[in-house]
């Protein structure tokens, strides 16, 4: 089988990792929700809200969205370029490293040793262990690539490689601290400077590692699973260079009316608004390619996932320029309607597209079939309900927050006190929860139908239609 | 041809990720903490301050409260005068947050006594009925390393004396916290330049209502005034009420404007008429002799 010449096992030790590690998150997020409405749950010293959060997100982007992007990467590069993974050892030392960074980040998190910068919290020892990781996962895809035999770069290509060189440039930036002890160092940049450098790596983070391989992936997987190609190859040039292009210069929009100079608020605004045109290039070019194969959305629930995915990513880049408008980030920044947005795209683009990603593994890293299509249809509504539960339940709270804190007596003195609003929120929180519970309850069928595949699962004949030679 | 040549295409994708970062990332630290908008009353943080701002991050503080005032009229209100730049330069890491699931604290120096964030810290919902936060009691367990914290002092290039430093022995995390809490925002005389005028005569839209009336007002007294003067005005952090000889309108400008002094914050966002509530409760209800 030509499958042999490619390096397999690699793939599914990442599936099954970052699997573990989404698991992990999914727990982590409901039990720091429970925290939000019952503060008994705190645990001092290790378990408190603002030790547990950062470990949600850090084992969610980190250890299910990273360790995505790492099985998805070397599966997808080694077909688009028709050869073996450039090294096997490098990447087995890469799946060791990124487990115990990992590890070593949930541990050092929950010890309270913390940078403090959101999505970067991991103190520098961590961020070298990051960045050993980094490089030998980018050494290993671009000389993968240099050595390929399919000449044409295909667009999932392109966006891994901009993935790789976008989060490298910000990762290292970000990370220049100057160390006090092994667990503590002080950020090289101050006050507002440090909040500018850090909001650019914040929203590109999203750019380069939760925008650029997803939509690597979705190139990749939606033509695999339909059988039919992309739209337009003109288009996704198009989307790709001005995507990469326009997202740096938007950071700042998480600082409006901070102290950050106004010209560069302006500018992420700006570029923020223009942004909608390449995120729903990449959204249409998708919906177009499904052109006379909607059918395939009842019969094939890869497709589902695939599809549904990219909608939360067009609503998701409707909604972030909409919030990057300075008028409407006065009125929401900082209330739970921001939660609400994140989530719309980690647990409804993210995950949805990474689901399908391993859905589409299964019978040809496994070779057998999806043990059952209808557990997979539950899972599909579940994580959907779920997340459309957790969100709809936050954008309602965080709009009707907003009004509160905004509301003035007609002498000229506000109408609410700050409790008297933060009490409001309590119901919503509750059916966040609720939300996160049925969006574990998901990932859990989920897992359990993978594992009843690669256990029980029919053996799958490799057909010419599952053949690994069509790029 | 660049789909087809690898390190090309890696040359370009670097250049155009460089283009929007150069211009909005390294070009600002031209003009910014700089003497454009330097603040000269801005000072660095003391050894227990700067210690209890590395608590506030141990602890993950910023995941619920912000650091930055926007200059927005309801923020104003509500928060105090609005953040500037220059009152940033000695935080590394800053610390503005994304998330007010807690209010902001940018102005909370000042704000209350000493002996308030003592009790709120030990138990938050003692202090502020319906709130979510965390018990943090145990950080009065953690006693303070003088010695690592004079590192830091060092690395961060911060002014420190051997007194000082001496001084941190047998303090413990909540002390460090405390101070830092007391030091936010409070290097610009702000609270004097915001300190409301009263023009005009007072007049009391409550003169001479019933104690119907009067109990109505109740949850609002409880919800601003019980955690420092007690349920029944019996005093705690603040003075006891029972029998304070206040006229209406003494009472009216010391809960509209506070007493920066004695660590009493102004109640002038509540508005005027939840004021008069307030000094009408306070005056007349207590006589009522409902409690003991």
């Amino acid at each position: 089988m030509q499958n042999q010449q490619y390096n397999t096992d690699i793939v599914k030790s990442f599936v099954h990792w970052s699997l573990l590690w989404g698991l992990v998150a999914v727990l982590v997020g409901v039990m720091a929700s429970i925290q939000m409405t019952n503060p008994e749950f705190n645990l001092p010293p290790y378990l408190t809200f603002g030790r547990l959060r950062p470990v949600h997100t850090n084992a969610g982007l980190y250890g299910w969205g990273v360790g995505m992007i790492f099985a998805t990467f070397f599966y997808m590069v080694q077909r688009l370029c028709k050869i073996r993974l450039w090294s096997d050892k490098l990447a087995t030392f890469q799946l060791y490293l990124f487990n115990a960074t990992i590890i070593a980040a949930a541990v050092t998190l929950l010890m309270g040793f913390t940078s403090s910068k959101e999505y970067h919290e991991l103190e520098w020892p961590l961020d070298v262990m990051i960045v050993v990781l980094w490089v030998a996962f980018a050494i290993n895809i671009i000389m993968t690539i240099m050595q390929r035999k399919e000449e044409q770069m295909y667009i999932s290509l392109w966006y891994m490689l901009a993935s790789i060189v976008g989060v490298a440039i910000l990762y290292l930036v970000d990370s220049a601290a100057v160390p006090v002890t092994l667990f503590k160092s002080y950020s090289a940049y101050a006050g507002t400077n440090d909040a500018n450098v850090h909001w650019w790596f914040g929203h590109n983070a999203v750019a380069m590692a939760f925008t650029a391989p997803p939509l690597a992936m979705f190139y990749y997987f939606l033509p695999k699973s339909t059988g039919v190609p992309i739209y337009s190859h003109r288009l996704s040039i198009i989307a790709f260079w001005s995507l990469i292009f326009m997202y740096l210069w938007t950071g700042a929009h998480h600082l409006l009316w901070t102290p950050v100079p106004d010209w560069i608020q302006t500018l992420a605004m700006a570029f923020s608004v223009m942004l909608i045109a390449p995120s729903w290039g990449s959204v249409i070019n998708g919906y177009l390619s499904m052109k006379g194969q909607w059918h395939q959305m009842r019969e094939n629930y890869l497709v589902k996932f695939l599809i549904l995915g990219i909608t939360f990513y067009g609503l998701q880049t409707l909604q972030g320029p909409m919030q990057a408008v300075r008028s409407f980030s006065a009125f929401i920044h900082y209330t739970d309607w921001v939660p609400a947005h994140i989530h719309m795209g980690t647990m409804g683009w993210v995950s949805m597209i990474s689901f399908a990603g391993i859905y589409y593994l299964v019978p040809r890293l496994y070779g057998r079939q999806i043990y059952s299509v209808q557990l997979a249809n539950l899972h599909f509504w579940l994580v959907l309900i779920g997340q459309l539960i957790w969100s709809f339940s936050l954008w309602i709270a965080g709009v009707m927050q907003a009004g509160m804190w905004t509301a003035m007596n007609p002498d000229g003195s506000l109408t609410y006190t700050f409790m008297e609003t933060m009490v409001e929120m309590y119901p919503f929180w509750w059916a966040r929860t609720i939300g996160g519970v049925i969006f574990l309850a998901g990932v859990l069928v989920f897992i359990i139908n993978l594992f009843k595949s690669f256990r029980n699962g029919e053996a799958v004949v490799l057909s010419g239609a599952t053949a690994e030679g069509r790029a | 041809m660049w789909e087809k040549r690898p390190i090309i295409f890696l040359i370009l994708a670097t250049l155009v990720i460089l283009i929007g970062t150069t211009v909005t990332v390294v070009i600002p630290f031209l003009s910014v903490n700089t003497a454009a908008d330097k603040i000269d009353s801005v000072i660095p943080y003391t050894a227990l301050q700067q210690e209890g701002r590395d608590i506030y991050i141990r602890e993950g503080c910023n995941n619920c409260h912000t650091q930055t005032v926007r200059p927005l009229v309801t923020e104003v209100l509500r928060y105090g005068e609005y953040s500037k730049s220059g009152e940033f330069v000695y935080d590394r890491p800053f610390l503005w947050g994304s998330k007010r699931t807690g209010p902001d604290l940018a102005r909370l120096g000042g704000k209350y006594p000493d002996s308030w964030h003592y009790k709120h810290m030990d138990s938050p919902r003692a202090m502020v009925p319906g709130s979510n936060m965390p018990d943090y009691a145990w950080l009065k367990n953690n006693s303070l390393d003088p010695q690592l914290i004079e590192r830091k002092m060092q690395v961060l290039g911060f002014p420190t004396t051997p007194a000082e430093l001496s001084d941190l022995k047998g303090k413990s995390d909540m002390d460090a916290i405390v101070a830092y809490l007391q030091k936010l925002g409070s290097d610009i005389p702000w609270r004097k330049t915001v300190k409301t005028e009263i023009v005009g005569e007072l007049v009391n839209p409550y003169a001479n209502v019933d104690h119907e009336e009067l109990e109505k007002f109740e949850a609002l007294y409880l919800n601003n005034c019980a955690a420092c003067h007690g349920r029944y005005h019996e005093g705690d952090i603040g003075p006891q009420l029972v029998g304070a000889n206040y006229s209406e309108n003494e009472l009216f400008s010391i809960i509209y404007n506070g007493v920066p002094a004695g660590g009493m914050p102004s109640f002038a966002s509540l508005g005027s008429d939840k004021v008069w509530q307030l000094t009408n409760f306070v005056k007349y209800y207590v006589s009522a002799e409902d409690h003991p």
